[in-house]
């Protein structure tokens, strides 16, 4: 199976769907919010960093693959990581050595990331809860361990000084605006799969087998299937958002497949709220705004996030956006 | 004298006894990890950390207090205790009635503190620690040299594993944890404090790290980032043996320490590796672990 | 005289517009960024002393260069090569920052060298020893200045196989890096008739050493040569001391090491050590008195990366103030011209490929009976002068070494 495919199956879901439409009152709320975002992330590089928003932008869309996993079909991976960064090397690789252009390059990132997640999700989702956890860190530490020793990856250097390149052929990306808005456009492309996803049949088997699996087992649903293939669903996004990382930054590195690296996502989503689709975009933007924030003072980072952990999980586990949604007025039921 | 594929049999006896005192690290720190797990149902991240706390505490004791290593091999595990009865008593026992996975998460967030705390005051050098008087030198086995003071660490080892084995499955007490493990509301009902039994067991499964930790010091050096790359070893350690299983963690601490030797001999590369990929065969064959149930 | 001066910088381009310069500097500031690791693995090595040794060389321009304050900003990278490379970025696009300093962890500076090429401006590297950073990937703006893992492994394998001891054996970190810390020395023994045993190599992280220590006694080796860095080569160095094996005859020498390794393993773990050093705090009264001053702020003694990052800032400030603008095309065509002299490097210079040529030390680190109070380490064993103890820029791969 190939990214291809499992990309393909929220749209083929959504022919006959009627479910996604009827989505209760918030789906106005929902485009609100989108048109909205749309709106200051189209003006925001004239305000800010174009840099800093695209980093913003790779994580969001990480923390979203990632939210799929956990908010949506109740997965904890410990190990997402291994996704994000192994597609940023094969982005790297594949534009900096072969020659590819920027969009097969991506490609490329996607479907490897497919293809890992598909491994990943064969060993690991015949476990729940805190298991499939530890076995997809573990997994994720392999993966860091070939990032490490394989000759390609350049060990501690990483891959370095990847051109940017052509998009299509037509459009310049070391032009900081073009790249901005390339990363939007991904950004935004990835989103609105999982946004599709999550209101689709398949979304809703996901959710139902996060509430009772073995009722959803009853009902004849083949819950491993449905699982597989949100993991892989999951992983060739977080590969994509890895490859984009990696065209921006134009580096690769064993930063990006630390098994911190998985836990900062986790952090991100927990942060904004499991399970929320904006959720996870604002606990990147908070998260990414700390780092480089607290990089220019002398408070030790790891403390901080560290403490930001222990809080939401002990004060706020729905995360920002889940509090807030839980402080309005509910409408339509 | 004999070979084994053209390796000398003396060098694959080192090589085995030194995996044993690598197995004897994991066998103490999965042996703890399968203790919190049993009875409190967290993975517990910061059991590395703690490990990390419990080397450090002994070098503290040292360098400020005067205390040396067979006093800190007693305070330090306490103390480490101690830190874990105020963390389950204060965070963790809050999150008893949620998903699991939000035990991980704390204990995650907790574990990026300590070590960043430690970090931060400490550096990242490390310290030096020395050996105790009593267990300077070493053996001349014949087929190595033997430093005693790892000859020691196995021997401990093993005695704190097998008397905790022994105090879970053959005492009273151990009945009652495990009886609150599988029915922890009908054992309150016979009158035993049962919240109070898991904050000690917290409190007992961290103390194994912190004994860990005083055992490492003089080995490794005592630096606030020992725990985070060992710990995810012992993790698969954990996970291959199956949760929750005392004797499983122990045999397979052991059992993979030996197999990492091993490699360290034909194969030195993948040493870091091959507990991964073990891990991997076992899920595929027999995912709930060696010694594990199927929940 | 002036026109003659500049036609030696070679800039022909910008030769019009310097005519009238006179002490043009951007935004009226010159401003140097320290960007390293504050809370990592290079913390102790680099860290905050980086930053106190840079405003130590501001200081002592009384802060105002070319007529200009001079501002020095830190930030840490946190050991992330994508930190460190939209960190710079962010300085040079909107932080007006002239020049940045430091940055350990090669991935970290070799993406920092692309943006500082990209966007001209100086880079004075102390803390990374990828030799790519003057060979294959140099700048016209970048400065490795301190040491690099050519100097580290090939001055060490140099001094020791002319002691006599010939045949290595090397426990080697499995990766990039170690891998060409091994071939590089190795290159250099076998030149000079030496043999190697054999090697191993480890995953890197590894915390126990004792199999590879073992092998590496079995094999006869006359040195066991680290091909490691950090916590690998300090766990290593201790377990060595374990198992007794320099007393029992064989020597063990570091090929990166730092002396807050060294204070971190102790005397009774280290002593007996060999690696190269690019500076000792204790080799004359001018560093004696350097050290002192930096410890003061400090509270430990320089590392070389710290002395290092002084000397390139102070070398940098120097050449602003003869070229009286911080245009960094004048700049560093003035650093290349201009001899480096402090108390870190004596008649030091500048290749045209970047790297800065000094005098390297082989240490050996004391026993503790030898040792009479904190920080006193090293016997320095023989001074390698500088023409050997970098690689030859012709040979580096650089495109700017014609």
């Amino acid at each position: 199976m190939t990214a291809h495919t499992s990309a393909k199956t929220p749209a083929g879901g959504s022919g006959r769907s009627s479910a996604a439409l009827t989505v209760r009152g918030s789906a106005t709320g929902t485009a609100l919010a989108a048109a909205g975002f749309l709106l200051v992330a189209g003006l925001a590089p004239y305000v800010l960093y174009p840099v800093f928003l695209m980093k913003v932008l790779c994580f969001a869309l990480f923390a979203c693959a990632f939210n799929l996993l956990i908010g949506y079909a109740g997965l904890l991976s410990f190990g997402h990581a291994a996704f994000f960064g192994g597609a940023a090397y094969i982005a790297a690789h594949t534009v900096k050595e072969w020659g590819w252009s920027p969009e097969l390059g991506l490609l490329a990132a996607t479907v490897v990331a497919a293809g890992l997640g598909l491994v990943f999700g064969l060993l690991a989702i015949r476990r729940q809860g805190i298991y499939f956890a530890m076995i997809t860190l573990a997994l994720s530490q392999m993966v860091f361990f070939l990032a490490l020793q394989l000759p390609f990856t350049h060990g501690e250097d990483g891959i370095q000084a990847v051109p940017r390149g052509l998009l299509f052929g037509l459009f310049d990306l070391s032009q900081p605006l073009t790249m901005y808005y390339t990363v939007l456009a991904i950004f935004v492309g990835g989103f609105a799969i999982i946004w599709r996803t999550v209101h689709s049949p398949f979304g809703q088997v996901l959710k139902a087998i996060r509430e009772n699996e073995p009722r959803a087992v009853s009902l004849g649903y083949r819950t491993e299937r449905y699982k597989l293939l949100a993991f892989v669903l999951s992983a060739s996004l977080a590969g994509l958002a890895g490859g984009t990382k990696a065209i921006v930054f134009q580096l690769a590195s064993l930063t990006d497949v630390t098994w911190q690296m998985s836990g900062e996502v986790v952090l991100m989503t927990l942060l904004g709220g499991m399970g929320t689709l904006f959720g996870p975009v604002v606990g990147a933007a908070l998260v990414v705004t700390l780092e480089s924030y607290l990089a220019a003072t002398s408070l030790p980072v790891p403390v901080v996030i560290g403490c930001i952990f222990v809080v939401c999980v002990l004060l706020f586990r729905r995360g920002i956006i889940g509090e807030l949604l839980a402080r309005m007025p509910k409408r339509g039921g | 004298m004999f070979s084994l594929l053209g390796v000398p049999s003396q060098v694959l006896f080192g090589q085995l006894l030194l995996g044993l005192i690598n197995g004897s690290f994991y066998a103490l720190l999965s042996l703890g990890l399968a203790v919190i797990f049993g009875m409190l149902n967290v993975v517990n991240m910061a059991h590395g950390a703690l490990y990390m706390v419990g080397a450090f505490v002994a070098w503290l004791l040292l360098t400020y207090a005067g205390v040396g290593y067979w006093g800190a091999l007693v305070l330090a595990p306490i103390a480490v205790g101690l830190v874990g009865l105020v963390l389950e008593r204060t965070m963790l026992r809050r999150l008893y009635k949620v998903d699991h996975l939000y035990g991980l998460l704390l204990t995650f967030g907790l574990a990026l503190i300590f070590e960043g705390a430690f970090r931060h005051q400490y550096g990242v050098s490390g310290q030096p620690y020395p050996i105790p008087d009593l267990l300077k030198g070493g053996q001349n086995l014949g087929f190595m040299f033997l430093p005693n003071y790892r000859g020691w660490v196995i021997v401990a080892s093993l005695v704190v594993c097998f008397g905790t084995w022994f105090a879970i499955e053959r005492t009273k007490l151990g009945a009652y944890l495990r009886a609150a493990t599988e029915n922890p509301t009908l054992v309150q009902a016979f009158g035993i404090n049962v919240p109070v039994m898991v904050s000690l067991t917290y409190g007992f499964g961290v103390a194994l790290a912190g004994l860990a930790g005083v055992l490492a010091a003089p080995i490794y050096q005592v630096s606030p980032l020992m725990g985070s790359n060992l710990i995810i070893i012992v993790f698969a350690v954990v996970v291959i043996g199956g949760m929750g299983s005392i004797m499983g963690a122990i045999v397979t601490g052991l059992g993979l320490g030996l197999l990492e030797g091993l490699t360290k001999v034909f194969y030195p590369e993948a040493s870091n590796i091959v507990v991964f990929v073990i891990m991997a065969i076992v899920l595929l064959i027999k995912p709930a672990g060696l010694f594990g149930r199927e929940r | 005289m002036r026109s003659l001066l500049l036609a030696g910088t070679a800039l022909l381009t910008l030769a019009g517009t310097a005519v009238q310069a006179n002490a043009q500097v951007s935004d009226n500031v010159v401003r140097i960024g320290v960007l390293n690791d504050r809370s990592g693995i290079y913390a102790d090595l680099a860290g905050e002393g980086s930053a106190i040794a840079a405003r130590m060389a501001a200081e002592e321009f009384g802060n105002k260069v070319a007529g200009a304050p001079i501002e020095i900003i830190v930030a840490d990278h946190q050991n992330k090569a994508d930190i460190a490379a939209s960190k710079a970025r962010e300085w040079v696009d909107t932080g007006g920052v002239d020049a940045i300093a430091d940055v350990p962890n090669s991935a970290a500076a070799l993406a920092v060298q692309g943006i500082t090429k990209d966007k001209k401006r100086i880079f004075l590297m102390s803390g990374p020893g990828a030799t790519a950073l003057s060979g294959a990937q140099c700048s016209p703006y970048g400065f490795q200045w301190t040491y690099d893992n050519y100097a580290m492994a090939a001055g060490t394998g140099r001094a020791l196989v002319e002691q006599g001891k010939k045949k290595w054996f090397f426990v080697t970190a499995d990766y990039a890096f170690g891998q060409s810390l091994e071939e590089e020395t190795t290159k250099m023994v076998k030149s000079l008739g030496g043999t190697v045993a054999g090697a191993v190599r480890h995953p890197l992280g590894t915390s126990d050493f004792s199999s590879f220590l073992l092998q590496a006694q079995g094999s006869g080796a006359d040195v066991i040569g680290l091909a490691n860095a950090g916590g690998d080569t300090v766990n290593a160095v201790k377990q060595a001391a374990e198992f007794g094996i320099t007393q029992a005859g064989q020597s063990l020498a570091g090929l990166l090491m730092f002396i807050s390794d060294v204070h971190a393993l102790g005397l009774q773990a280290a002593q007996g050590l060999m690696f190269t050093e690019g500076f000792y705090w204790d080799m004359d009264d001018q560093t004696r008195e350097w050290s002192k001053k930096f410890e003061e702020k400090s509270g430990r003694k320089p590392t070389m990366v710290q002395a290092g990052v002084y000397s390139a800032v102070k070398h940098y400030l120097k050449s602003v103030e003869a070229a009286k603008t911080d245009d960094s095309d004048k700049v560093a065509a003035k650093m290349r011209e201009l001899p480096v002299e402090d108390m870190f490097a004596r008649k030091g210079k500048v290749a045209a490929n970047g790297r800065m040529f000094h005098d390297m030390y082989l240490v050996q680190v004391k026993t503790p009976a030898e040792s009479k109070g904190a920080w006193d380490y090293y016997k320095i064993v023989k001074t390698i002068p500088a023409d050997t103890a970098f690689m030859d820029p012709k040979q580096s791969g650089c495109t700017l070494v014609k």
